[in-house]
């Protein structure tokens, strides 16, 4: 029999056994968002296709038919948004979903325990369906374009490792942060409104001046978007360079700042909450 | 007998309250007058918090005790005495700010019912996320899935939203799930209060059954006392955060009721929310001279005097006062719109038999929330001493005096 030693200020010796123990609940509390976010909704699991397809549509024609913006080696446009799109999409979802499941589960962290780590990362795992929908998506567009697929796309899952990190990472700071400061959910939809503007989703990153790259960079969307372009039309600017690696060193960052952080506040959410 | 699975060493919980802390959403203005504040804060040191009175807040000191494997524990004490905080400890919901605890296998908690359902999804697929909530494995409610249907008598609803439910069969559901739970330790919070009488006896038969026949160990908290002594062999009496007394159930609830008599004719509560649209501000006892008085003649007038303290009238709050007897069974019950600051309930004399009596007061907005409760205050007796049964001596004649005639 397992014997459990509670102190105050100490932390949980078996916590991320823990963790795998209770994988179950992160499947089910997903699960659970699923079935319950298109209830009652009329077109139902077809907003999942098109909610993308409409970003993607309005992209399209802000900055191809209006701006007038091409892509640097002739692949279709919809392809180039589409490829962007993915990741920022998934992680703009996660962030917000993320942020505010703490809240949104009040009662079952002031009524039962279990790691609180695994309602973030259940609301993450909730937008990674909407990913997979999008990719099949993907390859209707390819289909439709005639463009045929290379050995690069071999390479996506390494860049959707990096964005999952990315939105688990910036997830779990604010969703733990949220708890004591409601501030973020003002500040949540801010930061997702304009990072679509500041993450190279409508426009090619060679848009940007090459001087400001760095700086541009520590936006961690943009060396993942540059992957996704890379894999998916083999078009890319930073990869593997310099503005590419500071990217992955955020995400890197923020993983480990947002770990710490839910890990310092989650054995007071009870009494914050 | 048995090995230790709890061992509590000198527990303590304590509570910070920010009198000007607002609950639920805030203000922009007020969340940026919070940030400043912590900015301050941390620039400052801890010098800048005098504008916010803090207060702090021992919810429990000082406890220590052992459960053996095995044992069913009562746990009583009046409101705030610590109990709720002290099954929040143990279910690892919150930490304990001195002390230390030790358990030994699974806990699995029960402080309300249907923690987790949700009511867009059907009754059985809420089993599966309840049960995977309350910590079964996927595979185990699919083994009892059938055994919790029929325990719950909801078989033809199986695949109806739970939106759509009576509150009885959603009690039902939920407690079907929570009795099949197989923890070593179980942690129980009041919630047997909910539900029908039969149906809170099946649930107590099945408690007893897993303790029974399993070896396993039960907390619980109720102001049910008989539910208490029905299912306890044990008991810990808990007064203002600290342990009062421990041993069998039957000493305890003897120590708990002979100690809840004659002591509190006034209720205040121990800390009363600034928040609160609508709180208790004191509740007394007195008699027709409005002396505080905690014993009474059956031929006397009984008044119970509500101080409210109304803050916002936005709502059709109301009073809900019912009176209960010494073993926590409810008499009778009274309900008023809230109008004014104070009112007064008058129990009519040749009523209430001899007897222990206290009260349950609540105010709330029927069937929509309950904003501040009073449970089980102010004690007082009634006398009987020459009324027409008085020569029976102490023969038990009922709960009231009837209100009947001979026809002959």
């Amino acid at each position: 029999m397992n014997r459990i030693i509670i102190e105050p200020g100490k932390t949980e010796k078996n916590y991320w056994l823990d963790i795998w123990r209770f994988r179950e609940l992160l499947f089910i509390l997903s699960w659970r968002d699923i079935k319950v976010r298109y209830r009652q909704t009329k077109l139902g699991i077809a907003w999942a296709i098109l909610r993308p397809m409409l970003t993607m549509g309005i992209l399209l024609l802000v900055f191809n038919r209006f701006v007038g913006l091409n892509t640097p080696n002739g692949q279709p446009y919809a392809i180039f948004v589409f490829a962007a799109q993915l990741p920022w999409m998934f992680f703009a979802t996660a962030l917000s979903d993320a942020s505010n499941s703490i809240i949104a589960n009040e009662r079952l962290i002031t009524k039962v325990y279990f790691p609180r780590i695994i309602i973030p990362l259940s609301s993450v795992a909730t937008s990674l369906v909407d990913f997979l929908i999008s990719m099949f998506l993907l390859f209707g567009l390819l289909a439709y374009y005639g463009v045929e697929p290379t050995w690069r796309l071999l390479m996506l899952p390494v860049f959707f490792l990096l964005v999952l990190l990315a939105a688990m990472g910036a997830g779990l700071f604010v969703a733990a942060l949220n708890v004591q400061y409601r501030d973020f959910r003002y500040i949540v939809p801010f930061i997702v409104q304009f990072g679509l503007y500041l993450s190279p989703v409508g426009y090619s990153i060679s848009r940007v001046p090459e001087a400001w790259r760095p700086l541009f960079s520590l936006n961690p969307i943009v060396g993942i978007i540059d992957g996704f372009r890379w894999a998916i039309t083999g078009e890319s600017v930073i990869l593997m360079q310099l503005p590419f690696w500071i990217s992955i060193g955020v995400i890197v960052c923020f993983l480990f700042l947002g770990v710490y952080q839910f890990r310092r506040m989650e054995r007071s959410f009870a009494d914050l909450i | 007998m048995g090995n230790n699975v709890i061992k509590a060493e000198n527990l303590g919980k304590k509570y910070q309250i920010f009198h000007q802390k607002k609950q639920g959403a805030n203000t922009l203005g007020e969340t940026v007058a919070k940030n400043i504040k912590s900015v301050g804060k941390r620039v400052l040191g801890r010098a800048s918090t005098s504008n916010f009175t803090k207060e702090e807040f021992w919810a429990l000191q000082d406890l220590s005790f052992d459960v053996n494997e095995g044992d069913t524990v009562g746990i009583v004490g009046k409101n705030g005495a610590g109990k709720s905080t002290l099954l929040k400890i143990i279910s690892r919901i919150t930490e304990p700010s001195t002390g230390r605890l030790e358990l030994s296998g699974r806990v699995a908690s029960l402080l309300e019912v249907g923690t987790g359902f949700h009511t867009e999804l059907t009754g059985r697929e809420n089993i599966y996320l309840n049960g995977a909530i309350l910590g079964m494995s996927q595979f185990e409610i699919k083994q009892k899935f059938d055994e919790i249907v029929d325990f719950s008598g909801v078989e033809q609803f199986l695949d109806t939203p739970v939106k759509r439910y009576s509150s009885g069969m959603f009690v039902r559901l939920a407690f079907a799930v929570a009795a099949h739970l197989e923890p070593d330790i179980l942690v129980v919070d009041e919630v047997l209060a909910v539900g029908d009488a039969e149906f809170q006896k099946k649930c107590l038969g099945k408690m007893d059954d897993i303790t029974r026949k399993d070896g396993r160990t039960i907390l619980f908290v109720s102001h049910h006392l008989p539910s208490i002594m029905q299912l306890c062999k044990k008991g810990i009496y808990l007064e203002k955060g600290r342990l009062r007394s421990s041993g069998p159930i039957d000493d305890i609830v003897e120590d708990y009721l002979s100690n809840g008599v004659n002591v509190d004719t006034v209720f205040e509560p121990l800390h009363k929310d600034n928040q609160l649209a609508v709180g208790f501000e004191r509740i007394e006892i007195v008699d027709q001279e409005d002396k505080p008085t905690a014993e009474f003649y059956y031929k006397d007038k009984i008044r119970l005097k509500f101080h409210l303290a109304i803050r916002q009238v936005k709502h059709p709050y109301s009073l809900f006062v019912m009176i209960l007897d010494s073993f926590k069974r409810r008499v009778f019950a009274a309900e008023t719109a809230v109008l004014k600051s104070e009112t007064i309930l008058e129990i009519a004399d040749h009523f209430l038999i001899r007897g222990n009596y206290s009260i349950h007061a609540f105010i709330h907005i029927p069937q929509v929330i309950q904003i501040d409760v009073a449970e089980d205050v102010c004690q007082f007796s009634v006398l009987d001493s020459g009324s027409e049964f008085s020569r029976n001596g102490n023969y038990d004649y009922g709960v009231v005096f009837g209100k009947y005639e001979w026809i002959n």
